[in-house]
């Protein structure tokens, strides 16, 4: 398969219980995606794939071009060249909108959420849903019960305890709880893929543990799901595959099985490089 | 005292009526007669405009902006709907249709600059306020004009009837009726969320997939409409069109938004407690003259009770899970 080629590491590296996730074709698949600034080289050709059901964690320097990456697989950036494909057909985000429409969500460092407004209205945001009948149609009414039902089933889904009153508004929970509405309302929307951009950085242990239980939750919920961090015990604790990327290109895809945090490391700041 | 905080955070219009109730108490003990159904319903009939108006600024401050040209616009849009009718010959209905398009169309002009120019709106409508009013007095002479040269339809805002002891003016119930509506399109639609979330993070609200813009300029476009069917209720309030009807508008309708609970930095309160505030500030109004008070006092009184308005709502805003 076309695909694995790419792939520097073998499939050897990933636990058993694992390879079946990697038995089906990638979800999303980028091929040398190059952008390029001014003179400034973004990427300079980097490959990509992501599988449904694993965390992919991309791990880089400051500069290394990792935001840039997600960026154009999420509509934020369009590439100068290089391909995109979603389950195999080719695709061409010219802005977040339409990563979005595909089924591709990410959660913001900044979360993107509405204090003043409440779990479910935050969930629904820009995808409110109105009440059947003229109610709906006519009076444009919001189906409110409906949602907060369905806004208390996402949360649900991803192992939340502590969030229970879903009409609460979300400036009154924690920086982790926070975030927790915001990997649901990604969940809920993101059928393809979801990605999540620096979700411990603001959070204590108690809040991060919480989250990156959360993201294995998504996992396996059946979820291909992205990782940016700079937080490497997370990273270590929660992905199963680490794309390093390194002055705008990739210098390898490892997991945390076949390379231990200071050789990740030592990748990432080029002390080291992957045997090819 | 955690718990009153939770309180007025999930009901924003419970310190108004509040105050309002004291209010009420206050003025009825100075004055008895304030509380009787005839000084209440001229209270209802003296407020209706500034009410009306508040309903505009309301749904401007809720996206963290503020509409100082409220007045210039309402005055535009009378001294044009009844110059049309009085001098120029236009059918009553067809004037007040212009009138209020008119109004409609200078909303969409504070729209535009604000989304598209990018201007803040303050200083939007601090330009259109003089601009505005400049086309109004240049377009009406600066003269007055009577109810008597108008035809009957551009008073009918004016005439009252009874309910019960009360008496009522259609201007008072086209007020309440526009309460209702954009009441409802407020905490019910998907309008109504969009326009709370723009006002309280415009960032997040774009990242999350809303119009940002698209929702600025409804507002603004929906306040211009607001505040030229206010121009129709004040010309049979007043039974005349006169330039300087209405000099204090953009004061009354800021207090009666900010004292109705509603967050100058945006994305908090609601078009209810406006309407409450409104009539506080009536109140002191009718209260003040009926207690044969200096009126001096009701501008000190407006003036403590906006402070104390934006310091409570600045200690809501910090409340905690």
């Amino acid at each position: 398969m076309s695909t694995m080629e790419k792939l520097p590491l073998s499939i050897d590296h990933i636990p058993e219980s694992k390879r079946s996730v990697y038995d089906a074709d990638p979800i999303l698949s980028a091929r040398d995606i190059l952008i390029t600034f001014g003179r400034v080289v973004g990427l300079n050709g980097v490959d990509l794939d992501l599988y449904r059901g694993e965390v992919l964690a991309v791990i880089g320097d400051n500069g290394a071009g990792k935001s840039t990456l997600i960026k154009c697989l999420t509509g934020a950036y369009v590439p100068d060249s290089g391909t995109i494909q979603l389950e195999g057909k080719p695709v061409h985000f010219r802005r977040p909108q339409d990563a979005r429409e595909a089924g591709i969500e990410t959660v913001y460092q900044q979360l993107a959420v509405i204090p003043a407004l409440d779990i479910a209205s935050n969930l629904y945001l820009a995808r409110e849903e109105r009440r059947p009948g003229p109610l709906g149609s006519v009076l444009r009414m919001l189906d409110k019960k409906g949602m907060k039902e369905r806004a208390g089933k996402s949360v649900q889904d991803l192992g939340i305890q502590t969030i229970q009153n879903m009409g609460q508004a979300v400036e009154t929970l924690s920086g982790g709880q926070r975030q927790a509405v915001a990997v649901a309302r990604a969940a809920a929307f993101g059928s393809n893929v979801v990605v999540l951009d620096e979700p411990t950085a603001a959070l204590g242990v108690k809040e991060s543990g919480m989250v990156l239980d959360m993201v294995k939750q998504l996992r396996d919920n059946g979820k291909a799901v992205i990782l940016i961090s700079h937080n490497m015990p997370h990273v270590w604790e929660a992905a199963d595959r680490i794309h390093i990327q390194r002055l705008g290109g990739c210098a390898g895809v490892i997991t945390p099985q076949s390379h231990d945090m200071g050789e990740g490391v030592a990748i990432m700041t080029g002390a080291t490089t992957l045997e090819s | 005292m955690q718990r009153i905080q939770h309180l007025l955070h999930g009901y924003p219009w419970l310190s108004p009526l509040f105050l309002l109730v004291l209010t009420f108490i206050f003025f009825s003990i100075l004055n008895p007669r304030f509380a009787s159904p005839n000084a209440q319903s001229l209270l209802l009939q003296q407020v209706a405009v500034i009410a009306a108006l508040a309903i505009g600024q309301t749904l401007v401050i809720l996206t963290a902006g503020i509409d100082l040209s409220v007045g210039a616009i309402t005055i535009l849009s009378m001294m044009v709907m009844a110059t049309l009718a009085a001098d120029n010959g236009v059918p009553g209905g067809l004037a007040i249709l212009i009138g209020v398009m008119l109004g409609v169309g200078a909303g969409f002009l504070n729209g535009i600059l604000v989304t598209r120019v990018g201007l803040p709106p303050f200083i939007v409508t601090l330009g259109t306020l003089s601009i505005f009013t400049a086309i109004a007095l240049l377009y009406s002479g600066g003269s007055s004009i009577q109810n008597n040269r108008m035809p009957a339809i551009m008073n009918v805002t004016g005439e009252s009837f009874s309910v019960g002891p009360f008496r009522l003016t259609v201007g008072v119930v086209m007020v309440l009726v526009m309460y209702a509506v954009v009441g409802f399109a407020l905490s019910q639609t998907a309008w109504g969320r969009h326009v709370y979330a723009v006002g309280d993070d415009a960032e997040s609200a774009r990242l999350s997939g809303i119009g940002s813009k698209r929702v600025l300029l409804s507002v603004y476009t929906v306040a211009g409409l607001l505040y030229g069917l206010a121009a129709w209720i004040q010309i049979g309030r007043a039974g005349s069109a006169t330039a300087n009807g209405i000099p204090d508008a953009n004061l009354d309708s800021i207090t009666a938004v900010v004292i109705g609970g509603t967050s100058l930095f945006g994305g908090r309160g609601g078009v209810m407690g406006s309407l409450l505030g409104a009539i506080i500030v009536g109140s002191f109004t009718l209260g003040l003259s009926l207690a044969g008070v200096d009126q001096q006092w009701r501008l000190f009184a407006i003036g403590v009770l906006v402070i104390v308005a934006v310091s409570v709502d600045q200690w809501i805003r910090k409340v905690k899970g």
